[in-house]
């Protein structure tokens, strides 16, 4: 893709890369995020995912590859005053007030000074801290100073926010707060890039999403893409020898804990089929359970797929 | 601009953390007991005027070593987890990615640094000089040179700590910094050996260590401008009973040197810079 085409996406990485020394952090990473969308990027942990923001936002410098941001070459200085960026791991200066730390930032976004006061009232009140906007960051609990992290980085309406772990030390309420302002973000026409490997979140707030297992894509495209069409069906079953289990297996992917059986990949229609094989194989059912396919189910399946 | 946001920031820092105010207690007791240790000389048994004199001249040299001393210690505690300790406690993640220059960054650090040092060497070292003149009636003869050269050994100090900070833990690099402080100024000694017995060997390792660590030949332009012309001349005509004597300079910085302190202070801050710039984080 030209630098042209990329200017109409948030993001647009081809065939990025980054070792450290000999270990390979990011191997060919290429994705597109649009503009005005909510994008989950998940992996497990060592995949590369907050290696691949630090690319993003120029933090770190990438070692094959390109990479673009709104439309820019990743580290264009002008175009980091439309980036917000929450860290995975990070702290504010103690010594400042919350109020204080989002001054710094609208100084360094390079906002005009006659809209710091409103930028700042707003931010805190969206993150929940206007009643601690004149304490110490010091005697922050991690979940507040996550919500301030969080302030800071919707501070100047930014057109794209990247979040890496954005709810790690974030209580239930806390949670549902950041999935509130995610979708306001998208509602004003913010791009959003998720990074987590909180699935359950990535599900409620992603348009799209892409899976990364060391440093490459291994999946990507919207949600029902990604979960698939075909459900699974849970059953509960006693008295069913090991060959009539083996047999089963011809019906999809079969995971077996003992009494109940799980088989992916099966339409809806064959789940009579299935149970009069069962009995036919000497089982006896007490429960069929249909089940909706969750992101945690389809991503660990992913990765088993990597691995096998 | 960014510049002075971040110098600002580093003062703001100092000042929030209590190291300006129990800086400035510190200085106020260390001054207020030298200056009455000062105000005994004269009241002591059978002493004379010229004695007073000699006796404070010598007593303003070691005090003078005592606060380049605290400068250089001071510059190199706070120089050396100055970029380090952001990037270790995620600070730096949180700036870094906004629209500023790292180099804006350093820069700024090291004129918040710069400014704190002069202004903590021109303010203690005024004290000192007036407690010292109410106390004794003596002025060292160029005192404002020599506080500008003892300010100016904190500066390059803080600039070597400043370097080593962006790549090194903060414990290594203050180690670092400190022990090369040491060895420059072992290396002054050599060369004040070397000269007095003219052993182009001990010369030369001494020239060197002086353009490579430049804190001790700032401290021997101190203790010049602080030297009155009769022990100046006294000691010279001594000879080699003053070799090495780390307290004694015989003659005042030549320009060139002078130059290349200044040009020393920009090679190193372009190589921090070059070296901050390089670092993923």
């Amino acid at each position: 893709m030209e630098a042209a085409d990329a200017a109409s996406l948030a993001v647009h990485t081809q065939d990025l890369a980054k070792r450290y020394g000999k270990t390979v952090a990011l191997s060919g990473l290429t994705m597109s995020v649009r503009r005005a969308e909510v994008f989950g990027f998940l992996g497990p942990n060592g995949a590369g995912k907050t290696t691949a923001v630090k690319l993003l936002v120029g933090l770190a410098r990438s070692s094959a590859g390109q990479a673009w941001v709104l439309g820019a070459p990743v580290g264009d200085l002008k175009t980091r005053r439309r980036l917000g960026y929450l860290p995975e791991l990070f702290r504010y200066q103690g010594w400042m007030k919350a109020s204080e730390v989002l001054s710094l930032h609208c100084e360094l976004a390079g906002l005009p000074r006659a809209g710091w006061k409103a930028e700042i009232a707003s931010a805190l009140a969206t993150v929940g801290l206007s009643e601690r906007g004149d304490d110490r960051v010091e005697g922050f609990s991690k979940g507040m100073q996550q919500r301030l992290g969080l302030g800071v980085a919707l501070l100047g309406r930014p057109e794209l926010v990247l979040l890496d772990e954005p709810t790690s030390a974030l209580d239930p309420v806390g949670r549902h707060d950041v999935r509130e302002i995610i979708r306001q973000l998208k509602d004003r026409g913010t791009a959003v890039f998720l990074n987590s490997h909180l699935l359950s979140e990535v599900e409620q707030v992603c348009d799209r999403l892409a899976v990364v297992d060391r440093g490459r894509v291994i999946a990507t495209g919207t949600m029902s893409q990604i979960l698939g069409q075909d459900g699974a069906v849970r059953v509960r079953v006693t008295g069913l020898p090991p060959a009539g289990r083996a047999a089963l297996r011809a019906y999809g992917n079969l995971e077996d804990e003992g009494q109940w059986l799980t088989f992916r990949g099966l339409s809806q229609e064959r789940v009579p089929e299935l149970v009069s094989e069962i009995v036919n194989q000497g089982g006896r059912v007490y429960a069929v359970e249909p089940r909706h396919e969750t992101l945690e189910d389809r991503f660990l399946q992913l990765l088993k797929e990597q691995d096998g | 601009m960014h510049v002075l946001t971040m110098a600002r920031l580093t003062i703001l820092e100092a000042s929030r953390r209590k190291l300006l105010l129990a800086l400035a207690l510190l200085t106020l007791v260390v001054i207020v007991l030298t200056s009455w240790g000062f105000s005994r000389l004269p009241t002591m048994n059978g002493v004379t005027p010229a004695e007073v004199r000699v006796a404070a001249s010598q007593l303003t040299i070691l005090v003078a070593f005592m606060f380049s001393g605290v400068l250089a210690l001071g510059a190199t505690l706070v120089a050396a987890p100055s970029i380090a300790s952001d990037i270790e406690s995620g600070i730096a993640l949180a700036i870094l990615p906004r629209p500023i220059r790292r180099s804006e960054v350093l820069i700024g650090k090291w004129l918040g640094l710069a400014v704190l040092i002069a202004l903590y060497a021109a303010l203690s070292g005024v004290l000192e000089m007036v407690g010292i003149w109410w106390a004794t009636a003596y002025l060292p003869p160029s005192p404002a040179v020599a506080i500008t050269f003892v300010g100016a050994e904190g500066i390059v100090l803080m600039t070597l700590a400043l370097l080593l900070s962006t790549r090194l833990a903060p414990m290594t690099g203050g180690v670092i910094a400190l022990v090369l402080f040491f060895v420059g100024w072992i290396g002054g000694i050599a060369l004040t050996i070397g000269q007095t017995f003219q052993n182009s060997t001990i010369i030369n390792i001494g020239v060197g260590s002086r353009l490579l660590i430049p804190t001790d030949g700032l401290w021997h332009g101190a203790i010049f401008y602080l030297e009155p012309s009769d022990f100046l001349a006294a000691a010279q005509a001594a000879g080699r009973v003053r070799a090495g004597n780390p307290f004694f300079a015989d003659s005042p910085l030549p320009l060139p040197y002078l130059v290349w302190i200044a040009a020393w202070i920009l090679i190193v801050l372009v190589l921090a810079n070059w070296s901050f710039a390089r670092r993923d984080l």
